[in-house]
């Protein structure tokens, strides 16, 4: 394995990575701000930034545990709202499964929708690509991402503020993640989980705890699976 | 907040330690054993159908409204959706999203 391919995989996947601190930048300064004027001090908020890792999980239970919430429900919603990432395990599993098991941790660890939706569709376009290769591409995706987390939950919990809402960062999240599936719509499966995706989660808003994804994500899925099928069948 | 010290931090610690383990799962257990061709034809699939799902509420219902249909927001997801689509370029998709949210922002708003 020439190093010169393992550095530059890395720093692909950094490059990739890099347009997504327009979501985690202001995301981690709201949570730095929110956590600090729900009550807690500076250390449970980089606790929740370090540990947990995991924005929405972590605004969810800070909102819980704001409005004194029993322990067990703030953890079993903020769980819930985290089981989408046992689906982004597995399908990463047959691209990663035969790295040694401290690196396989290392990445569940920083197993975030954008390491995941980046490393995923770039695996899935470069079937070529060497397990060297594909450890280098997710590190370096999760190089300008994960510390930049840690970063600016700091800096909004000691600054008391986040970007104006003007600025509507708000946004970033929607476009960021339709960035990413839009080219990833290659084949009438993929087109009909994503619609089947959308209706069930819009159908499914109210279900709680975060239900309504994982009953759109797992009926997507099915979908997704079946018109494949039926598709070869055709053909 | 009235939970005291060591209840806030039990919650950040089970939570830490759930998580990952939620994430560990299956590159943990499964690793470099195959798994059936049915699983994988499924899982070929989890990107399409987990993200749209997260985001399509945040499209529709944006929080920055309060929650009510926003056409700048509407319009500059259909952007970047189309030209990602299109273009298959993730970084001009973002640059048209964002184009398109800013421009209907101030012509609109």
């Amino acid at each position: 394995m020439p190093a010169s391919s393992l550095k530059s995989a890395y720093w692909t996947g950094f490059r990739h990575a890099a347009p997504f601190l327009l979501v985690v930048v202001p995301f981690a300064l709201l949570f730095g701000v929110v956590g600090t004027e729900a009550g807690l001090n500076l250390t449970q908020v980089m606790g929740f930034s370090v540990l947990v890792i995991a924005g929405a999980a972590q605004f969810t239970a800070v909102q819980l545990m704001a409005e004194n919430a029993p322990t067990l429900i703030v953890l079993v919603t903020a769980l819930a709202v985290n089981l989408r990432m046992a689906m982004y395990s597995a399908s990463l599993t047959p691209y990663l499964g035969a790295a040694p098991l401290w690196k396989r941790a290392l990445i569940a660890y920083f197993l975030v929708d954008q390491t995941y939706a980046i490393g995923h569709a770039r695996f899935e376009a470069r079937p070529e690509m060497t397990l060297p290769e594909r450890l280098a591409y997710i590190f370096g995706a999760i190089t300008p991402i994960c510390p930049m987390w840690y970063v600016m939950t700091l800096v909004g919990a000691l600054a008391g503020q986040g970007i104006p809402p003007e600025y509507a960062l708000d946004f970033a999240v929607p476009i960021t993640f339709l960035a990413l599936v839009a080219p990833a719509l290659r084949t009438l499966a993929h087109v009909a989980a994503a619609g089947v995706s959308v209706t069930l989660a819009l159908v499914l808003a109210g279900v709680p705890y975060s239900g309504g994804v994982l009953i759109a994500g797992l009926a997507a899925m099915i979908v997704g699976a079946q018109v494949e099928l039926w598709m070869e069948r055709r053909t | 907040m009235t939970q005291s010290n060591a209840e806030i931090w039990f919650i950040i610690v089970a939570m830490g330690i759930g998580t990952f383990l939620v994430r560990f799962s299956f590159l943990g257990m499964i690793g470099e054993r195959k798994m059936p061709p049915w699983v994988l034809r499924h899982l070929r699939y989890t990107p399409v159908a987990v993200l749209p799902a997260l985001v399509a509420p945040m499209v529709v219902w944006p929080q920055a409204t309060g929650g009510s249909f926003d056409l700048p927001r509407v319009l500059a997801a259909a952007a970047t959706l189309g030209i990602g689509y299109w273009t298959k370029n993730v970084l001009a998709a973002i640059g048209a999203g964002a184009g398109t949210l800013y421009a209907m922002l101030y012509l609109l708003g």
